[in-house]
């Protein structure tokens, strides 16, 4: 088990870079604690999975360090890191039994066959696999070869850090959770460093102690999943965590006040910085409240998601949504909305600009 | 009520035409000859499962069955375990592939006649470039037409150069449709190159190679063309293959009773090694 250190970590996958558009990872500096649960957040081409597989070393990065427990391993392969990967998909090798496929990883390190043995009990074990160790694994529904994908991961005791790229991909919805819940006891059993990467939040939020959240090749935010609920620290986190995503509404500032279509909108707190910049409000759609008085809106479509109802409305100009738990109103119709003070924030050029707590403006 | 009609034999009749002409009545066109004994003039007489028993005992059917096994099974090992050594070597992206593909993908395109002709020109000890060189350059005394040995190793030699690549381009299908995780994973678990091919790359190549070596086996066990152009089945009968030896009897001696008993029974030896070959390899799936 190690803490890894990712210094000054830049990736490009052109031969010769020109600008930052042709990184794929614009400086990542970055520490995962030993014996973490982390996951790894972002849309599709963000980046993340290859910083996933700069640390595993599949990937040798452009520039930077990678660190484990403060030995460089930049350069080191694969195997001499002592990593584990899931992959997207179960990889498995057809031709073995189960028992065989948890065994390779040990088997080619040269680990004899009592330790083996008694390695991949414990394992299959811990995943459920026992019963089934001498079946042939090309013949195992798809969740079993991923778990025994995970096994393989975690069937050597040196290991440093197991990696899921996106691991339930290819598992059908009633086993996601099985296996999701699966992996968090996993985590708190082998106490192994462990990264998750994920572009389902809902994923990202019930495995990790600590989410980071990437976009275009930087990390935006990192921490708890209550603090990105909570605080978002730039838009795109708003946006992305949440269903549906925290309303984004385009405002003006003049003296540390915020205008919404000329109407004052009150924030959590002070306003940093001056008035320039692209200034925007953000409010998630669970503190929009509907009631007798506040900003004057128009009701597009209502949504009766399960639990609550999501209503679209139009302020003005702009798309603004709500979650409202009680009966909604109905399309077409004239209401009133206010946002919860201290729920409201003042974003400047995506990045987070009150600060909580104090008297608001 | 369940409605009942005959309609759908009026579109299977076509197909059931043309199966008949190409494919029904040839073959009992020849079991009706391998029954019965011909000396011209369209008379025929019956004769029973006399030209089978007289067939399975003569030693010339048996040699010439003999060569054609000892040809198959050489150009097989040689072609699968080279195709795909090749198929390894060749890259996997980038400018090369579609250079590699085309130039593995020529010797098939050639005709079967002008390969043997080629190989046959190719090898002439007195102006053949092959010939030429390894008699007056290298001193090695060799001459397809005189020397048995040399005779084999010539259609052996060709039927590799020109087969070959059939095996790479299956074996290297195989190889490209394998995900890269499995390389990824297979080195974070510390497989060294020789496991990664044997259980990663050979797996998911079995079944393209199972029609690899079927359609090898098949085309190699049926050949004619090259060897009857290149060596006619000499020097003497050594390279006399099965087909050869039927076109002989056929064609040759006209003796179309015992030529029709030999095409079945060559016909059923190609179809039973075939199905127990691939019943064999698919019996896990």
């Amino acid at each position: 088990m190690a803490k890894i250190t990712l210094s000054n970590l830049r990736h490009s996958y052109n031969e010769a870079p020109t600008g930052p558009e042709d990184y794929a990872l614009k400086s990542i500096d970055l520490d995962w604690d030993d014996g973490g649960a982390y996951a790894l957040l972002g849309p599709s081409g963000c980046g993340k999975s290859t910083l996933l597989n700069i640390i595993s070393g599949l990937l040798i990065p452009s520039e930077g360090r990678v660190l484990f427990d403060d030995r460089d391993v930049t350069d080191l392969p694969p195997d001499q890191r002592n990593i584990a990967q899931v992959f997207q998909f179960p990889v498995i090798y057809d031709t073995m039994t189960a028992f065989d496929n948890l065994a390779f990883p040990l088997r080619n390190r040269g680990v004899d066959e009592a330790t083996v043995k008694r390695r991949v009990n414990e394992v299959a074990e811990m995943l459920e696999l026992s019963d089934m160790l001498g079946n042939r694994a090309s013949g195992l529904s798809p969740d079993n070869k991923q778990k025994i994908s995970m096994g393989r991961g975690l069937v050597r005791e040196d290991v440093n850090v197991v990696m899921f790229d996106e691991p339930l991909t290819v598992i059908d919805p009633h086993l996601k959770w099985k296996l999701r819940s699966k992996l968090k006891e996993l985590h708190q059993k082998v106490r192994a460093t462990m990264i998750y990467v994920t572009h389902d939040q809902t994923e990202a939020l019930t495995f990790a102690d600590q989410v980071v959240v990437m976009q275009d090749g930087e990390i935006v935010q990192i921490g708890t999943p209550v603090d990105l609920f909570d605080r978002p620290a730039h838009t795109f986190v708003g946006h992305f965590i949440g269903s549906p995503g925290m309303n984004v509404l385009a405002c003006d500032v003049r003296d540390g006040r915020a205008f919404l279509d000329g109407e004052h909108v009150a924030l959590e707190g002070p306003v940093t910085g001056g008035s320039e910049g692209l200034t925007q409000i953000g409010i998630r759609p669970e503190f929009v409240t509907i009631g007798p008085q506040g900003l004057a809106a128009t009701v597009r479509k209502v949504s009766d998601i399960g639990r609550h109802n999501v209503i679209d409305l139009m302020l003005g100009g702009t798309r603004v949504r709500a979650i409202s738990e009680g009966d909604a109103p109905d399309p077409g119709s004239q209401v009133f909305v206010s946002f919860r003070q201290d729920q409201t924030r003042l974003y400047r050029d995506g990045w987070i600009s009150t600060t909580a707590g104090g008297q608001g403006a | 009520m369940k409605t009942v009609n005959q309609k759908a034999w009026f579109f299977v009749l076509p197909v059931m035409l043309l199966v008949a002409f190409n494919a029904l009545i040839p073959i009992m066109t020849v079991v009706n000859y391998s029954v019965q004994e011909t000396f011209g003039n369209n008379l025929f007489f019956w004769e029973g499962l006399g030209w089978f028993e007289k067939l399975l005992n003569s030693p010339r059917f048996y040699s010439a069955l003999g060569r054609q096994f000892f040809f198959t099974f050489s150009i097989l090992a040689i072609e699968v375990p080279l195709g795909i050594m090749i198929a390894l070597a060749m890259p996997k992206k980038g400018f090369w592939v579609p250079v590699c593909l085309v130039t593995m993908a020529l010797p098939m395109l050639i005709p079967w006649n002008v390969v043997g002709a080629m190989w046959n020109i190719f090898t002439l000890p007195d102006i053949g470039l092959l010939g030429y060189f390894l008699n007056s350059v290298l001193g090695i005394s060799y001459d397809m037409t005189q020397d048995p040995v040399a005779a084999w190793a010539t259609i052996i030699i060709m039927d590799v150069w020109h087969w070959t690549s059939l095996v790479v381009l299956l074996s290297y299908a195989g190889l490209v449709s394998i995900p890269d995780a499995y390389y990824q994973a297979a080195k974070i678990d510390g497989a060294s190159n020789w496991a990664v091919f044997r259980f990663i790359q050979l797996p998911k190549m079995k079944n393209v190679l199972t029609i690899a070596i079927l359609l090898r086996f098949m085309d190699s066990f049926n050949i004619y063309t090259e060897p009857f152009v290149l060596t006619g089945g000499g020097p003497g009968n050594s390279t006399t293959l099965l087909s050869i030896d039927l076109v002989k009897i056929a064609l040759g001696q006209f003796d179309l009773g015992p030529a029709a008993a030999m095409s079945l029974i060559y016909f059923a030896i190609t179809l039973l090694v075939s199905w127990v070959f691939y019943t064999l390899m698919t019996k896990d799936d």
